[in-house]
């Protein structure tokens, strides 16, 4: 019983101390809120990147999108193994090649065979330099060939990295959006740099539809 | 209930803002049948979206006044929390900003609400214009960045004064100690706040239906001369009848009435001159139909010091 309801509560926490902080607000641009297998793959240049996602989402869809996440990071300590593994039911992938006993890819692949939809941010990377994308690693691309009929919609997180910078603890409280754009798919033939190519541009779009302050 | 408040007052009050309510509903809801039943006429649409975001807030500062001074003092701490979040959003800040932003945050923000809370008007009245301005450039200064140092250090202080400072002597009126009036200076809130949303909406509407001279073309097209001076009226005259609920005479009230329209009036330039120079058209997107907490809040914000001033110097003890 406790073990069902404690993630519930801190999950709920997380995502009214989120809206506290953050008043975020989703734009949806070319998708909708709808019910089906989805990948979200976004921009990642904070920790509280996925949070953020998972509180502008229906409750609906919360309970059935799961965030792809570093085993490193998130088995380190058993309150982030409980977090992780219980409140956002991420699906961990080890991110040594070397140590690895599972496919990522496939891991992805099973999780959207169970009926869940995943946030996928195909950075890698925190990213922290200046630069809008750093270069996107392959995991989307093969997962797109993997399960071709799965919708993946390009997320833009904006303005999270200004409340919460690498290497501070506490958060400032300042106004986030989330966008969400058309989904894509694997076209025909489309090779790997061309398909991520496409997938960057999709998100540099957004990033360019948001309301921003001049400089 | 506030000890002392007369439930009278208060009924009557809230009865005829009841019925200001619904009228506008009606009208509202006749207006989107006749022109707008598909959801495609713009301004029918925002109108119904300020209605139904009227209603919220006048149950908002109901639930507030019947929670007495903790309940009003908390609503208006989370109307600034909530425009500081916006304003220090449009900012151009750097990430050595960090801590003293959140200084901004976390402790200059509660302390003001503390003190307006506990009366303590000497302290209140100094700790942002004197110990908030000390305190935020030596935390910025400590972190050694000093690329446009001035104008990040001055950003947080401006957004503290106007956001923090100016809102928190709404709450503040509640520790004026006027003879013959006590227990109800929860009325006084009343008094300033439906006056500035009274000459705000009239003002819109006499604009709507003869503005044509435009007063400031570059910071805000929509404010007209005939907009300004019908919502000056018919806000004077709002005060001037509303002057049973205050100590003021009828022509007091209808004085104090103008400042506070003046004032209302000239705060609302002076921070669309801030959202033009920032590139945006609304402070946020908290309210439908309104945008943010700072766009309905923008008159009340250079208006409430100065009634509070006038009020203090003139009417009360302390």
């Amino acid at each position: 019983m406790v073990t069902r309801i404690l993630p519930e509560i801190v999950a709920t926490a997380l995502v009214i101390f989120s809206r506290f902080i953050t008043a975020a607000r989703a734009i949806w641009l070319g998708s909708a809120p709808e019910n089906r297998r989805r990948v979200y793959f976004a921009n990642h240049s904070s920790n509280g990147d996925f949070v953020l996602v998972w509180a502008v989402l229906p409750h609906r869809l919360r309970q059935t999108t799961r965030p792809v996440a570093a085993s490193d990071y998130w088995l380190k300590s058993p309150l982030r193994a409980f977090i992780g593994q219980k409140v956002f039911r991420a699906v961990l992938i080890n991110r040594i090649p070397e140590e690895r006993t599972e496919d990522p890819v496939m891991q992805m692949a099973q999780a959207l065979d169970a009926g869940d939809s995943l946030i996928l941010f195909p950075e890698g990377n925190r990213n922290t330099g200046d630069d809008l994308l750093l270069p996107f690693k392959s995991g989307l691309y093969h997962l797109a060939r993997m399960r071709p009929e799965v919708d993946l919609v390009p997320v833009w997180i904006e303005n999270l990295n200004r409340v919460l910078p690498k290497g501070e603890v506490i958060p400032v409280p300042l106004i986030c959006t989330v966008t969400f754009g058309a989904a894509l798919h694997l076209a025909g033939g489309e090779t790997k740099d061309l398909f991520l190519g496409r997938a960057a541009a999709a998100l540099r779009a957004l990033a360019a539809t948001t309301e921003r302050p001049r400089a | 209930m506030i000890a002392g408040t007369s439930a009278a007052d208060l009924a009557l009050l809230v009865g005829g803002l009841m019925a200001v309510l619904l009228a506008a509903s009606g009208v509202g809801l006749f207006l989107q049948a006749r022109y707008s039943p598909d959801g495609s006429n713009g301004v029918v649409e925002n109108l119904n979206d300020r209605v139904r975001s009227w209603w919220i807030m006048a149950v908002l500062m109901g639930i507030a006044l019947i929670g007495g001074h903790a309940g009003v003092t908390l609503l208006f701490a989370f109307c600034s929390f909530a425009a500081l979040r916006e304003v220090m959003t449009l900012q151009d800040m750097r990430r050595s900003d960090h801590r003293a932003i959140l200084a901004a945050f976390f402790v200059v923000l509660p302390a003001q609400y503390y003190l307006v809370y506990t009366e303590w008007y000497g302290l209140y009245s100094i700790l942002i214009p004197v110990y908030a301005f000390l305190l935020i450039p030596v935390i910025a200064v400590l972190r050694g960045d000093t690329e446009d140092f001035l104008m990040r250090v001055a950003g947080v202080q401006w957004a503290l004064m106007i956001c923090v400072y100016c809102v928190s002597h709404v709450p503040a009126l509640l520790s004026l100690e006027i003879p013959g009036y006590e227990g109800r200076n929860v009325m006084l809130i009343a008094f300033l706040i439906l006056v500035v949303q009274a000459s705000d909406v009239a003002q819109y509407v006499w604009g709507k239906l003869l503005g044509r001279i435009r007063i400031a073309p570059n910071v805000s097209p929509s404010k007209t001369l005939e907009g300004l001076i019908g919502g000056a009226l018919s806000a004077i005259l709002i005060g001037a009848g509303l002057s049973w609920i205050t100590p003021f005479s009828p022509w007091q009230a209808g004085l104090l009435s103008f400042v506070i329209v003046m004032l209302g009036f000239l705060g609302g330039l002076v921070m669309s001159a801030i959202k033009r120079d920032r590139g945006v058209k609304d402070w946020g997107h908290l309210i439908a139909g309104h945008g943010g907490m700072t766009d309905r809040l923008d008159s009340v914000i250079f208006a409430a010091p100065i009634f509070f001033h006038l009020v203090r110097y003139g009417w009360s003890l302390t």
